[in-house]
């Protein structure tokens, strides 16, 4: 699905936890997630702490989108 | 003498539990045979003994790679293996990835030969195939009864040094290695005969296929976030609550259109996971967690970017063909291209 959204013509962040599933398919531009069972979250937190942990990724991946990559980047920090 | 066998399986094999557990297995070591592990020893036919079994759940061993390799390796040494035979794991990506980093670990660091299966889309193919041999099998567990004897002859033939065959006639997938042998005719005669059978329209069988590099170019970044329309995406299931337009749990065949417009975020009350293949719980109580609605609805209203698109799309990455996902991926991209979005997150479990 991210290679077909990207094929389209629009720049794609997959916020993911298997990185390596995630360059195998082939995606561009890669943020690792917390958990397969949540990307996004961390359920021993508080839901506040959790929506911070949330709120760093989002930003990271709009940071991602902002970024002129030429190959498959993954951005760690 | 009998050749000892090392087996590696998952937890649901184990028979420890499903995904409610698979990230709670850590890597142990059996004696003996577990669960598959009987018919492959039935399979070894008294020339090899399954000495031990070694689980990991898929979950653990997806989100600790390194540590869960390490401890595995230890585990296999201890049992002082001729050969590790894991899985197999059919279309499950998570176990597949598992399969391949394993036996690659075990050939690299301990140098016994591997074997293991999985079915031809498994993301685990694609990582593993140069490192190990892969059985081709069916995508679902019901193609036990196939895989395992062609697991277990191919075994044999690697603990016994015969030579292997190609992939396509011992069962297994090209690995991409080349070996040298000659041929009565030359190479001008065999590629005359096979372009006069392409002329005919006869079948002919490529000596050296070409690779498919299937990769996208990535598009220019987004220039003017202030300005900018994200649209969010997931492979992770969340839906309306109830699931009205029943994407299915696994192997899913459609996606959803859903309008978050008037949505500050998601809720229990609302949205869930129609995933089937992992633990919802954590998605279900807190959908946030897997399409992160909440946060991107204060950054619209901060002036982090203009908006956030008025639906989201989703469907289910769980034994989904390749084809179903790259129907689904076009069509979701045209609209929203025709939308004028400019950028999209995809979020996946």
């Amino acid at each position: 699905m991210v290679k077909e959204i990207e094929r389209a013509g629009l720049p794609v962040v997959h916020i993911c936890t298997i990185v390596p599933i995630s360059l195998t398919v082939g995606a561009n531009r890669i943020v690792p997630a917390v958990a397969i069972p949540h990307p996004l979250g961390d359920p021993s937190r508080t839901l506040e702490e959790e929506k911070v942990i949330r709120r760093k990724l989002v930003e990271k991946a709009l940071r991602a989108l902002q970024t002129e990559v030429s190959d498959q980047t993954v951005f760690a920090e | 003498m009998t050749f000892r066998v090392v087996h590696y399986i998952n937890q649901f094999f184990a028979g420890i539990g499903g995904e409610e557990k698979a990230g709670e297995v850590l890597p142990e070591l059996r004696q003996g045979v577990v669960g598959p592990g009987a018919a492959l020893a039935a399979e070894l036919k008294g020339q090899a003994e399954v000495v031990g079994t070694i689980i990991c759940g898929d979950g653990y061993f997806a989100e600790h790679m390194e540590e869960a390799t390490a401890k595995i390796l230890e585990l296999l040494n201890s049992c002082k293996p001729d050969i590790l035979i894991a899985g197999p794991a059919f279309n499950a990506g998570r176990y597949g990835t598992a399969c391949g980093a394993v036996c690659d670990a075990a050939a690299k660091q301990l140098g016994i030969p591997t074997v293991t299966g999985m079915y031809k889309e498994n993301p685990g193919v694609d990582m593993y195939r140069k490192n190990t041999f892969i059985v081709s099998t069916a995508d679902n567990a019901r193609g036990i009864k196939e895989a395992v004897p062609t697991m277990a002859k191919l075994a044999l033939k690697l603990l016994k040094k015969e030579t292997v065959g190609l992939g396509p006639e011992e069962g297994y997938l090209e690995r991409g290695v080349r070996r040298n042998y000659f041929l009565e005719e030359t190479g001008a005669q065999r590629a005359a005969a096979m372009l006069a059978k392409k002329l005919r329209g006869e079948p002919f069988v490529t000596e050296y296929p070409m690779p498919v590099f299937d990769r996208v170019e990535p598009n220019p970044a987004v220039k003017d976030l202030k300005n900018a329309t994200i649209a969010l995406v997931t492979s992770g299931g969340i839906c309306p609550k109830g699931n009205p337009d029943h994407i299915e749990a696994s192997s899913a065949t459609k996606y959803g259109e859903y309008d978050i417009s008037t949505f500050a975020a998601l809720s229990e009350a609302d949205s869930e996971t129609a995933h089937g293949g992992y633990d919802p719980t954590y998605a279900n109580k807190e959908p946030n967690r897997v399409l992160p609605v909440d946060v991107l609805r204060d950054m619209e209203k901060e002036g982090v970017f203009k908006k956030l698109y008025d639906k989201y799309y989703t469907t289910v990455g769980n034994g989904t063909p390749v084809a179903n996902a790259k129907r689904f991926g076009a069509e979701i991209g045209q609209k929203l291209k025709k939308d004028g979005v400019s950028a999209v997150i995809l979020t996946s479990t």
